[in-house]
């Protein structure tokens, strides 16, 4: 019914540039490029926040306990006011992004590298050894994933590299299931049968062929996943088997500013914002790279740029 | 002058899209009387269908819209109808049967018991219905309708579907039935069922059938008056012997032009030298089921050879079979004197890019995230020494002009190529890798006829210029007629054939050669009345 042979490409001919056409997609989709500057920010905070700040986020000040937000009496570091102990909670969030982003981002990536990497070798070879993975996934999510992270911390020193490593491992089957059960599909398909008869190596079919098609998925599934794994390293540490004080993160955070909700709502507030901020720029950013790395859809990028 | 059963008067449908306004049909106007047959004839996007869904308000709007004509029931304009009254016109008075029927039967109901509550629904007592019901579906050739009432629409093979949707379109003796390419996905023999049956239907009960299709050969087989549409306009109308002997606009033309099956046979090839390939006794079993049964044949340089079979008759199998996608059960094939089949990986490795395979649907065999350029170049990305790579981005664009593109497609993606041109895109993946022999599975089939004549054309070329041999796989007798050398006819694994173009074509030896012929339609409505005369016959000398 749709003659998509008309559909206009003459901007994706322009230039053979790949950073400059990325570049301009993302300015043809505003809302995303606002995602991609917050996240470049927070980037920026992990990376050279506590060499910046940490005496300021460190630094009692009892006369400043719960002061409020929006006041400039005590310097801009007090913008949005200060905790129980008189911290400024802008900088102190500030240098708690460094610990939050690096276990979030740790976690998120060792599980789906691990976790789609095993999903690849279940759904592509038909051997017992596809079987043993997806009977130790089955092991895995049978287990209340919080429960394992408790016990395994509980036995084990509560670090950041242990976090990592806990929070990972519960969430290696949710890429296993998902990779392996796309792979099952797509290896059916004409494409991959083509590119047998020409002779490709599985190693080509599987990183030339099948992983693109399932890496926008993957892609969306971890941005969901940024978050969950966010919480669960607060709950964690709320538990008190997590990230310990002096050590701060954002979920920590929140869990701290709990007790005083009711008469300093800002001490929680903050923190739980900048999660919230976080994850749904990374969302946003995840939606415009499924389109933008689709050239199927790559048009409505292009189209929307001719408009404005 | 009492008013037609059916009338279209000036519509037009458009839709809204994202690229602005897509006239899908623009000024259409066709009648249809009690006892006639129409046949709407069109290409893929020529709006054919978009005709008949106005009709059955079946359109979704939006993005639809009709922005003007009418459509009258009766001298009733159905448009300006309440939708309760529609509905109740619907179904009942108009019925309508799609071109692929597992689709609309509902799988976890029997099908009795749909046509059953097809009838209660508009107010029949439930076993009254039931008995109707197995009656229809004796009348539509169901056989042990009572016994069958309780199977479920998977237990049937694809033509008794086709006849049980007939059967539920015919429950409430309907005045019009509209058939959007009823037989399309059919076998030929199947296919010659199912019009001969909906024709005795109409002789029965008088009603006016509405015919969609692409193909001139049931418009041939069925139709009295046709109405040809391009682009979304109908461009000729009038008594299909007539526009067939006649056509008056150039598209019809060059619609008719196309039809395959009106051009020379070739003559055999002078046998010379060693076969290029030789299949001797491939077995291959699925379970207990004999897909391929001791199947030998063998392929000259330079040769086409023509598998023709209907569905189930081990002609994709053979070909997955001999580029080793399967694994035979037993036999050999001897590609230049060594066995295909014996072959570690690593041997066969080196003879892939000698047998290369074009399949039937480009849209799923070309990868959609990857570029023509790098679904070309791919070839020698797995095949080094054919090409360095300083000079593939030349080398691609020298294909795609061979095969009737331009240099500056290789930038773009599959997905905004048509059909026929994605299948050259195929062609020119194939010829990357410069082969000896080239399997096409039904690499035809999905084309409309004027890119299929194109596509074959570019085929023989390539077999004129750099030698080619081909195994050309397909179900349409007409395509084959003008394009192979050599036809094998293949039946439930077997082959019942083998003979020269000629040989089969005129002088066919066995039973089902012979039935396939005489199912298989000309586009030709005379040769057509004489050949459907022929098979009645067939039929009457069977005991």
């Amino acid at each position: 019914m749709t003659d998509t042979a008309q559909i206009p490409d003459n901007a994706m001919h322009k230039s053979p540039n790949a950073l400059a056409q990325t570049v301009r997609m993302l300015w043809h989709d505003k809302i995303a490029l606002v995602a991609v500057v917050f996240l470049i920010i927070v980037m920026f905070c992990a990376i050279f926040g506590p060499s910046l700040l940490d005496d300021a986020a460190t630094k009692q000040n009892l006369r400043g306990r719960n002061s409020p937000p929006f006041d400039l009496a005590k310097g801009w570091l007090f913008v949005l006011g200060g905790d129980a102990l008189g911290r400024p909670l802008l900088a102190r969030i500030i240098v708690a992004s460094t610990n939050t982003i690096m276990v979030a981002t740790g976690a998120v990536l060792f599980s789906m590298v691990i976790g789609s990497t095993l999903g690849l070798i279940a759904g592509y070879t038909k051997t017992r050894a596809s079987q043993i993975i997806l009977r130790l996934a089955d092991v895995i999510m049978s287990f209340p994933s919080l429960l394992l992270a408790v016990i395994v911390l509980y036995m084990l020193s509560p670090s950041v590299t242990n976090i990592i490593i806990v929070l990972a491992i519960t969430r290696i089957p949710i890429y296993l299931r998902t990779t392996r059960a796309e792979v099952l599909e797509i290896r059916e398909r004409m494409f991959v049968q083509a590119a047998r008869v020409m002779g490709a190596s599985d190693v080509r079919i599987i990183f030339r062929h099948i992983l693109p098609m399932v890496f926008p998925t993957l892609l969306t599934i971890a941005t969901l996943d940024f978050a969950f794994v966010m919480l669960a390293e607060s709950a964690l540490s709320f538990l008190g088997i997590g990230i310990q004080p002096p050590e701060i993160t954002w979920g920590l955070m929140v869990s701290q500013g709990r007790p005083y909700l009711t008469n300093a709502w800002w001490l929680s507030f903050w923190p739980g914002l900048a999660i919230i901020l976080t994850t749904l720029s990374l969302n946003l950013v995840s939606n415009w790279m499924r389109v933008a790395l689709d050239p199927v859809q790559r048009w409505r990028l292009e189209i929307k740029g001719k408009k404005q | 002058m009492s008013p037609h059963l059916l009338e279209v008067r000036n519509l037009s449908v458009e839709f809204h899209t994202l690229h602005g306004q897509v006239k899908a049909v623009q000024g259409v106007s066709f009648h249809l009387d009690p006892g006639e047959t129409l046949v709407i004839l069109g290409e893929s996007g020529s709006g054919k269908s978009v005709s008949a869904s106005a009709v059955m308000n079946l359109i979704d709007m939006p993005p639809g819209e009709i922005t003007s004509g009418e459509v009258l029931y009766r001298g009733k304009s159905l448009l300006e109808m309440p939708s309760e009254e529609r509905r109740a016109i619907n179904g009942a008075r108009i019925a309508m049967i799609f071109q692929d029927p597992l689709a609309h039967l509902n799988p976890v109901y029997s099908v009795g018991w749909q046509i059953i509550e097809m009838m209660t629904t508009h107010g029949m007592p439930s076993d009254q219905a039931k008995r109707r019901a197995i009656e229809l579906l004796g009348r539509v050739g169901i056989p042990d309708p009572e016994v069958r009432m309780k199977a479920y629409p998977h237990q049937f093979s694809g033509g008794q579907r086709q006849r049980l949707m007939i059967a539920m379109a015919l429950a409430l003796k309907p005045d019009i039935l509209i058939a959007d390419e009823p037989t399309t996905a059919l076998d030929v023999t199947v296919q010659a069922q199912i019009l001969a049956l909906l024709k005795e239907l109409q002789l029965e009960t008088g009603m006016g059938l509405l015919l969609i299709t692409h193909d001139l050969g049931v418009v041939a087989e069925v139709a009295d008056n046709v109405v040809v549409m391009n682009a979304g306009e109908i461009v000729e109308t009038g008594p299909a012997a007539e526009v067939y002997a006649n056509p008056q606009h150039p598209y019809t033309k060059r619609l008719i032009a196309a039809a395959p099956g009106s051009g020379e046979m070739a003559e055999p090839l002078a046998a010379s030298g060693q076969p290029l390939l030789r299949l001797e006794n491939v077995t291959k079993n699925f379970g207990t089921i004999e897909a391929l049964k001791d199947v030998s044949l063998t392929v000259m340089p330079g040769e086409i050879v023509a598998i023709v079979g209907e569905s189930g008759s081990g002609k994709s199998t053979l070909a997955k079979t001999l580029l080793r996608l399967e694994e035979p059960t037993s036999g050999a094939a001897f590609y230049n004197g060594r066995d295909l089949f014996q072959m570690s990986p690593k041997e066969l490795f080196g003879i892939r890019r000698e047998i290369q395979m074009v399949f039937q649907d480009p849209t799923q065999s070309l990868n959609p995230r990857m570029s023509v350029y790098e679904l070309i170049s791919e070839a020698w990305a797995i095949h080094p020494e054919i090409l360095p790579k300083v000079k593939w981005r030349d080398r691609v664009a020298e294909l795609l002009e061979l095969v009737g593109l331009s240099a500056d497609h290789a930038r773009r993606y599959p997905h905004q190529f048509s059909g026929g041109q994605r299948q050259r895109i195929a062609i020119a993946r194939v010829l990357a890798l410069e082969p000896k022999l080239v399997v096409c599975d039904e690499a035809v089939s999905a084309l409309d006829v004027s890119i299929q004549a194109q596509v074959i054309d570019l085929l023989e070329g390539l077999r004129n210029e750099f030698g080619l041999s081909y195994i050309f796989i397909a179900h349409d007798l007409p395509v084959v007629r003008d394009f192979a050398d050599r036809v094998v006819v293949m039946q439930q694994g077997r082959i019942v054939e083998e003979g020269t173009v000629r040989e089969i074509f005129e002088t066919p030896r066995d039973d089902y050669t012979r039935a396939l012929l005489a199912a298989s339609l000309d586009p030709d409505p005379a040769v057509q009345a004489k050949r459907r005369a022929a098979r009645l016959e067939m039929e009457a000398a069977r005991p």
